[in-house]
């Protein structure tokens, strides 16, 4: 079997006093793609920001191997130069710099922590006007304030876009379908498929299953109440669309 | 939010790196403050009579006033007799060429990154050295002088442009306007004169460094710019001073007279010693700066980039008399540690159709405090004066304090005045999003801030720029907690 990239063991976490997560498994293996599912407040947020390490949730119980590393011991930039990458549902503007200064930044950081050396402007302009393409985006974007402004379906490329640049090795997408019209919807998964890494897995959050139309999930997992209450492959999402999750509560 | 940000405070202490000292021989007279100090001072600089009396005249005004106190400061009392009032570098007084200047001197402004000799080669920008009380050297003079433009120091123009120097000197801040200004009158050493001929463009940014090194001394320059009809020049001005456990004054004057259609750029970037993370020493920069736009048309704009001081009270303000004159004022301050900043400006629209902006960055880290204070005023005649006052506080700590006071003042019912301020925190989304993209905490903070400061950064010139930010990232250590 593959190597194993994320495992989640019984975890049990939450933001002050406030136990969201409750016995979390799961385990990713390298070329999986998984999703997870599950109806609005079962914690599946809480999960994709814990795993990015956000700052101020506590954990009970439980714990997380990222490769070889103690996840839950690691700052938010450290995951990030180990590969690990979080879409943001809600990208979170930043007036004042500019898209095109944020994500030369970003990438020279992570090159940086490999020991690699800076790219230089040429070379940075011509990879990210490649990827943008592909992604089928403005290139006025890089000259505006990182997502000041931007439109829903603008805020999820440009996610979609630092995911390309930074060439993750577990990339978690909260809930980057939503919002998006279905070309938006085409251009954000075909950007997702030819960015993946075979070496690498997927975590996808959403909502829908028609995401899943475009992108080919390995599992598909419900969480509800803080922990998974029901796993399977793409015809449970299938499923579920047309039950929906009382259906699951009722088992 | 406390917990993560105290994280921050190794990286917020970084080192001052212009606290050094030259050791050089100085010329200096004993501390205290009499008319025999003013005339020492004055014959020193083998000034003209009139020079002397204006000098005499402020000094006994000076003593009448009171030190102003309502500023959002706090400091203990200044005793003015325990200051040296002059202190010079022993060297030869008005150089020809940089061969003549004593290479100490050279070597202090090439640590503190400005080589004067290759300034002189390879860039644009024309620079008055003033170390402690003297200006020491002076570049491209003889390239200006080619289109009229004068530039030199201020005790070289008392010599040899008297006529200048008493048709402006005291024009736009008199000797009575305030206890500093009064103080700056009577004792001032040196600084930057800069006349700009009808018509002419300057070509090349004019700077003056201002570099405090003898100890127990005030620094008092006064600077003068006066720009004829249709020309424009943009001028620079940058300061250090050596690291020092006491406190030291620095009372600066700087008038600017902007004739029909002459536009006045003046920017500015501080960075005098700020004291040290328990706020011991520092300097007090107590400055009058202000501008008038005399004729029709005419513009002045102030930048300032504040970051140093142990105390700033400073107010660029422009006299809006010509008729379609335009003021602008574009600020950023900081305050880190124990720094505290009263800084703002004053907007006095005398003329019709008189234009203001102002633009106000205040970032207050540590248990800094930073103050705007402002003042539109609209005199009863001025018909259709606009103001568009922006005034941001952006807070990186629990212990640190932002604090607005907005004056307006209109008499007159065309007037359109805008006026918007936020103050916020430092937001943890925004610095969550930037670490996992893999930016450490320390570059997370540095590129959102300079976002936050950007509209006023595009204000400055280009080489400028890139130094402001650079120094804000420095600055900005040790700011968080």
């Amino acid at each position: 079997m593959n190597q194993i990239i994320l495992d989640v063991k019984n975890l049990h976490a939450g933001i002050n006093d406030t136990v969201i997560l409750q016995g979390l498994n799961l385990t990713i293996r390298a070329g999986e793609v998984h999703v997870i599912m599950g109806p609005n407040g079962s914690g599946k947020s809480t999960f994709a920001n814990l795993l990015a390490r956000k700052e101020n949730y506590t954990v009970h119980q439980g714990h997380i191997r990222y490769l070889e590393h103690d996840l839950l011991a690691l700052s938010p930039e450290e995951s990030a130069w180990l590969g690990l990458f979080l879409g943001f549902q809600y990208p979170v503007a930043i007036p004042g710099v500019t898209n095109i200064q944020f994500l030369k930044s970003a990438l020279n950081a992570v090159r940086k922590s490999k020991g690699e050396p800076p790219l230089d402007a040429f070379d940075f302009l011509k990879l990210v006007k490649d990827k943008m393409q592909l992604l089928e985006m403005s290139e006025e974007l890089l000259y505006r304030s990182v997502n000041d402004g931007f439109s829903g379906g603008e805020k999820k490329r440009n996610e979609i876009l630092q995911m390309a640049l930074l060439n993750p090795l577990l990339a978690i997408l909260d809930e980057t379908d939503s919002g998006l019209d279905i070309d938006a919807l085409k251009a954000v998964a075909n950007g997702i498929n030819k960015e993946r890494r075979i070496d690498g897995a997927i975590l996808l959050i959403t909502h829908y299953q028609r995401l899943l139309d475009y992108i080919k999930p390995d599992f598909v997992h419900v969480l509800s109440q803080g922990k998974m209450v029901k796993s399977g492959d793409k015809s449970l999402a299938l499923e579920l669309e047309d039950k929906g999750y009382a259906w699951l509560e009722g088992q | 939010m406390a917990t993560s940000l105290n994280e921050l405070d190794p990286f917020l202490n970084r080192e001052y790196k212009a606290g050094f000292v030259t050791d050089i021989e100085t010329d200096a007279l004993p501390a205290g403050l009499n008319e025999e100090v003013i005339r020492l001072i004055s014959a020193k600089k083998n000034e003209p009579d009139f020079m002397l009396e204006w000098r005499l005249k402020a000094y006994r005004h000076w003593l009448t006033l009171k030190e102003p106190t309502w500023a959002k400061i706090h400091y203990p009392a200044i005793d003015y007799q325990a200051m040296v009032y002059y202190s010079a570098p022993k060297i030869k007084i008005a150089p020809k060429s940089l061969d003549e200047v004593d290479p100490i001197l050279l070597e202090t402004y090439e640590k503190l990154g400005i080589s004067l000799k290759e300034q002189e080669r390879l860039s644009g920008i024309a620079i008055d050295a003033v170390f402690d009380s003297v200006s020491v050297a002076t570049t491209f003079k003889a390239k200006l002088m080619e289109l009229g433009i004068i530039f030199c120091s201020f005790s070289e123009a008392v010599r040899e442009h008297p006529e200048l120097i008493k048709k402006y000197l005291g024009t736009v801040v008199s000797y009575t306007d305030n206890f500093f200004a009064s103080l700056n009158a009577a004792v001032f050493s040196d600084g930057s004169f800069c006349y700009i001929p009808k018509g002419v463009r300057c070509p090349m940014e004019l700077s003056t460094y201002f570099r405090i090194n003898a100890a127990s001394t005030g620094q008092f320059e006064r600077t003068l710019i006066i720009a004829e009809e249709d020309s424009y020049v943009s001028y620079l001005e940058g300061c250090t001073a050596p690291r020092r456990d006491e406190n030291q004054l620095h009372a600066a004057v700087v008038e600017l007279i902007a004739l029909d259609r002459a536009h006045i750029k003046y920017s500015t970037v501080q960075n005098w010693y700020p004291g040290d993370e328990t706020g011991r020493g520092g300097i007090y920069n107590f400055v009058t700066k202000r501008g008038l736009c005399r004729g029709k048309a005419s513009r002045i704009s102030w930048t300032q980039i504040e970051t140093g001081s142990a105390i700033t009270w400073k107010y660029p303000s422009v006299i809006l008399l010509g008729e379609g004159s335009v003021g602008e004022f574009y600020s950023v301050a900081l305050t880190n540690h124990f720094q505290q900043a009263d800084t703002g400006t004053k907007m006095i629209h005398i003329g019709s159709n008189t234009k203001s902006t102002i633009l106000s960055k205040g970032i207050a880290a540590g248990q800094g405090q930073n103050t705007y204070r402002g003042l539109v005023k609209v005199y009863p005649k001025a018909q259709n004066v606009q103001n568009y006052t922006q005034c941001d506080s952006l807070m990186l700590s629990d212990k640190s304090g932002a604090h607005t006071f907005p004056f307006i003042e209109v008499k007159n019912p065309t007037a359109k005045i805008e006026h918007e301020a936020t103050t916020g925190k430092i937001s943890e989304e925004q610095l969550f999003y930037c670490r996992q993209r893999g930016l450490n905490q320390e570059e997370a903070i540095t590129l959102i801030v300079n976002g936050f400061c950007k509209q006023v950064f595009k204000e400055l010139p280009m080489e400028f720029a890139v130094e402001a930010q650079k120094l804000l990232s420095v600055s900005l250590e040790g700011a968080i907690g």
